[in-house]
């Protein structure tokens, strides 16, 4: 019994109710993050530290969060899980902190984070809040995955993750779109996906 | 002077929050449906931007730096724009209902707007004076109320346009959001 409501917190979040493509939420930081799949990568990866932290403390403590002042107790846990995430990535990696820039410490404001502290970790247990952040992070990071792929590919015309090359293609490797890796191009490539998944039934339409 | 006037042209066109920096996305497709709503959140959001650039300015300068406790820079940040945020939500409830009414919901939805912390962190980066900062939200603050409008203008219209079942809503908002993204980066000239 156990184990099976705790499958279903952790498979729901990756397609049923993915943060990105089925909730929307978050939105921000992927789009600004998704030009290459390297930034996407250390992106989904402080989301799931600091959405797995906050969501193990906040259901810890849920029983003594008086219900009055429980949002600036949920963004002060997340916040200092950001901090953590921020020095960790400064002191580590530092290229790839300096590429994220603004959008690391951003993560404190992102709605997926804050929507599950609110929606889920505030009135379930440990075990089950733990399955739901793995759960969402992982849909967070396939659904970014996809997205910055096909960004970095089609704009750039080749693929490279940490550094090494993996391919370049034919015709797009001298002439690439560059349109995917500018702004506009994240809006263009995050409708269409949106409404290729709606035709496929993959997600509702409204 | 010259110095502000890049600084205020480049954070309302050139590096339009919505359009190119993607701060803000979600008021902009949640509340740009209707042209007085936007106009509403704009100056919301333009003004807690204001009061939160100076704040936090003041606080990283005498309290965070002198101290050398930079690191605990976005707990104090998140902190300072919460408690901002409710203040002024008292402030115009007591001084301007008429006001206060228009704004109704969007005022506390502020505090998790990335553009409020985004203005913040980006003047502490480029390391700007007082005055800088001051012009550098503005700029971003009246770039996000421009492209709030002009995208709830075309949405009114885009409600009553027939596209593809599977294109409704979000994704065409998406689609219109990227022509007005094309557009602006026409504007990366001017500097």
């Amino acid at each position: 019994m156990k184990t099976t409501s705790f499958w279903k917190e952790f498979t729901k979040g990756i397609v049923i109710s993915n943060p990105l493509f089925v909730l929307v939420l978050g939105l921000c930081p992927a789009l600004a993050v998704s030009t290459s799949v390297d930034n996407a990568l250390g992106m989904s990866i402080g989301v799931t530290f600091v959405l797995l932290g906050s969501n193990i403390i906040i259901s810890a403590i849920r029983k003594i969060i008086p219900n009055m002042v429980r949002i600036p107790i949920f963004i002060v846990i997340i916040a200092t899980f950001v901090t953590i995430v921020n020095l960790v990535f400064h002191a580590y990696v530092p290229s790839l902190y300096e590429s994220l820039g603004i959008y690391l410490p951003l993560i404190v404001v992102n709605c997926i984070i804050l929507g599950r502290a609110e929606a889920f970790a505030s009135k379930n247990p440990l075990l089950h809040s733990i399955a739901d952040a793995l759960g969402i992070s992982i849909g967070f990071m396939l659904a970014l995955l996809i997205i910055s792929f096909l960004r970095e590919t089609l704009g750039t015309g080749s693929l490279s993750i940490f550094g090494a090359r993996l391919f370049t293609l034919p015709i797009l490797g001298e002439h690439p779109m560059a349109i995917f890796v500018l702004p506009p191009g994240a809006f263009l490539l995050m409708g269409l996906l949106l409404a290729l998944l709606r035709r496929l039934g993959v997600i509702k339409s409204e | 002077m010259n110095n502000l006037i890049t600084i205020f042209l480049s954070m309302a066109l050139i590096n339009n929050f919505i359009l190119a920096k993607f701060l803000g996305l979600c008021p902009f497709f949640g509340v740009s449906k209707k042209l007085s709503n936007a106009l509403s959140m704009g100056v919301a959001v333009t003004l807690v931007m204001f009061i939160a650039t100076v704040a936090t300015w003041l606080i990283n300068h005498y309290i965070l730096i002198p101290f050398d406790v930079q690191y605990m820079s976005i707990v104090i940040y998140i902190l300072v724009i919460a408690s901002l945020v409710q203040i002024v939500e008292m402030a115009i409830k007591r001084t301007n209902l008429t006001l206060y009414n228009a704004l109704g919901i969007y005022l506390p939805l502020i505090t998790t707007n990335c553009a409020v912390l985004g203005i913040t962190l980006i003047n502490a980066t480029e390391a700007y004076s007082l005055l800088e900062s001051v012009v550098c939200s503005l700029g971003g603050g009246i770039g996000f109320t421009l492209v709030l409008i002009i995208m709830s203008g075309i949405r009114e219209r885009l409600e009553l346009a027939d596209s593809p079942m599977s294109m409704k809503g979000l994704p065409v908002a998406l689609l219109t959001a990227m022509l007005l993204g094309l557009t602006f980066f026409g504007f990366g000239g001017m500097i």
